[in-house]
């Protein structure tokens, strides 16, 4: 039987481990601010590719951090022995997923909330779309990132191989996803290809988002695709946890 | 059938189990007494562990049954019921140990008065508030115990729980362990620490996945004709190669 209580107390219990770490947390928070500021000074007096990437990389900061920080809290939770214990107790599998995701997606708010604040107060980038949009759309694509990095855990033996799976997710879907090339003017393979690229649809909507004052069809119905990649995520996530094992 | 048996904590009919082609435990039947600590030794490597695993559900067995509170293990239910301690202490190093020892309990349904007062019991109150990374082996085991004894099990098991713990504390830590018994709980505890097999009801000798012997310590001292279990299961594990030999 899932509980709402338990993946609500799995929830606290993932943030209060991180709270215990200051300064993953404080890095989490700094850096994608840092990362904004060093784009407008790269783009200094292009304000129109600014506005266009800085957008862009709001979203994907945030997915690539939750990515890494939930891929290697849930390999200690297998390493630590906590995952057999508590497969070994009554708790439902979702708990413990749903509790990983909304942990983090607490975290993504926030620090989706300062990037999004240092960019639109100090940096001055220019958004068409409103900013609960911009926030809706990001924290949706850092909660896909953490159930991508609740996946790809069960892949990995140890904390550098969980990290190699990064680069190995992330910079495809870089590729893919029209960020760096336009998808019409790729190969047909390729175009189809970046059709079952999550970052694809996320990369989409908050173009929508910078380009349309209010949301659009095409952005929400990304949304949903990027919140159904999420379900399928954690459900693959829920049956690499085994009960029992060799 | 095993499942019909109401004076048996635990039955173990005919346990077989591979890691790989390796055969761990090659046929094992035994029975628990409700409300006795049974003490499962043997040099290391003989299958204690796996043993333990299997009792408590986490373990894929090959065949033969195991049946634990008249349910198969491993069973949603036996997850309220059996206590599990694993050999290194499986619990969070980056929360205190109040946070650990409520958030199982909470798992258990347990509130956080029951986990304070738990955490009184094995002796950590003084330290609730510390994190358990900065605690000595001899603190962590208890914290991982205390985190199993949260949810008042009516079985324990413990593997290796006194490992690493100075000889107050084992006598201590023993002490419990009868009083739990004496409430009717059931106690399986591997160790391979031989002044702690005197201290069990009954014991389990292992010896390359087969039992050697099923007796109280009293009667395993006298049929090998000596008063020291140490020197009985000596002579036990040599005659055991002996006749392997012939």
């Amino acid at each position: 039987m899932m509980s709402f209580r338990l993946t609500l107390r799995t929830a606290g219990r993932v943030l209060m481990q991180l709270r215990h770490d200051r300064r993953t947390m404080g890095l989490m928070l700094v850096v994608p601010s840092v990362l904004l500021t060093l784009l407008k000074f790269v783009f200094d007096g292009r304000s129109d590719v600014f506005n266009q990437l800085g957008l862009l990389l709001l979203g994907i900061f945030p997915y690539t951090s939750m990515f890494l920080v939930t891929s290697v809290a849930m390999l200690r939770e297998r390493e630590s022995g906590t995952l057999e214990r508590l497969l070994s107790m009554p708790l439902h599998k979702l708990d413990l997923l749903l509790g990983y995701g909304l942990a983090f997606g607490a975290v993504a708010v926030v620090q989706a909330s300062v990037a999004a604040a240092v960019a639109y107060q100090l940096l001055d980038l220019q958004v068409q779309g409103q900013v609960w949009a911009v926030l809706l759309i990001v924290v949706s694509t850092a909660v896909l990132g953490s159930s991508t990095g609740l996946l790809t855990s069960a892949f990995a033996r140890t904390e550098f191989q969980a990290l190699q799976f990064a680069p190995a997710v992330i910079i495809p879907q870089l590729l893919l996803c029209g960020l760096i090339w336009p998808r019409e003017e790729m190969a047909g393979a390729l175009q189809a290809l970046s059709d079952v690229v999550p970052m694809r649809y996320a990369a989409e909507a908050l173009a929508e988002v910078g380009t349309y004052p209010l949301p659009t069809n095409t952005m929400w119905r990304d949304f949903g695709v990027i919140v159904g990649f999420v379900v399928v995520l954690l459900v693959l996530g829920a049956v690499t946890l085994r009960r029992r094992s060799e | 059938m095993p499942g019909e048996d109401k004076y048996s904590a635990a039955v173990v009919e005919d346990l077989v189990v591979h890691r790989g082609r390796q055969p761990v435990l090659r046929g094992l039947t035994f029975r628990v007494e409700p409300g006795s600590v049974t003490g499962l030794l043997g040099p290391s490597g003989c299958g204690k562990t796996t043993l333990i695993r299997s009792i408590v559900g986490v373990q894929r067995i090959r065949s033969g049954t195991v049946t634990v509170l008249g349910e198969p293990a491993g069973s949603p239910r036996l997850r309220r019921e059996v206590g599990y301690v694993t050999q290194s202490p499986s619990v969070y190093e980056d929360l205190t140990i109040r946070q650990n020892v409520r958030y199982f309990g909470a798992v258990y349904g347990a509130t956080a008065r029951a986990a304070d007062a738990t955490i009184e019991a094995v002796g950590l109150a003084e330290l609730s508030t510390a994190l358990v990374g900065r605690l000595s082996g001899g603190q962590r085991a208890r914290v991982s115990l205390a985190c199993a004894l949260v949810g008042d099990p009516t079985m324990l098991v413990l593997d290796e729980p006194t490992v690493g713990l100075d000889p107050v504390l084992r006598r201590d830590l023993w002490q419990r362990f009868h009083t739990l018994a004496a409430g009717g709980t059931t106690l399986i505890v591997s160790s391979h620490v031989m002044d702690e097999a005197r201290r069990c009801d009954r014991l389990l000798l292992l010896r390359e996945g087969e039992l050697l012997c099923d007796d109280t310590p009293a009667n395993v001292a006298e049929s090998m004709g000596t008063d020291s279990l140490d020197e009985a299961f000596l002579r036990m594990v040599l005659s055991a190669e002996e006749e392997v030999a012939r």
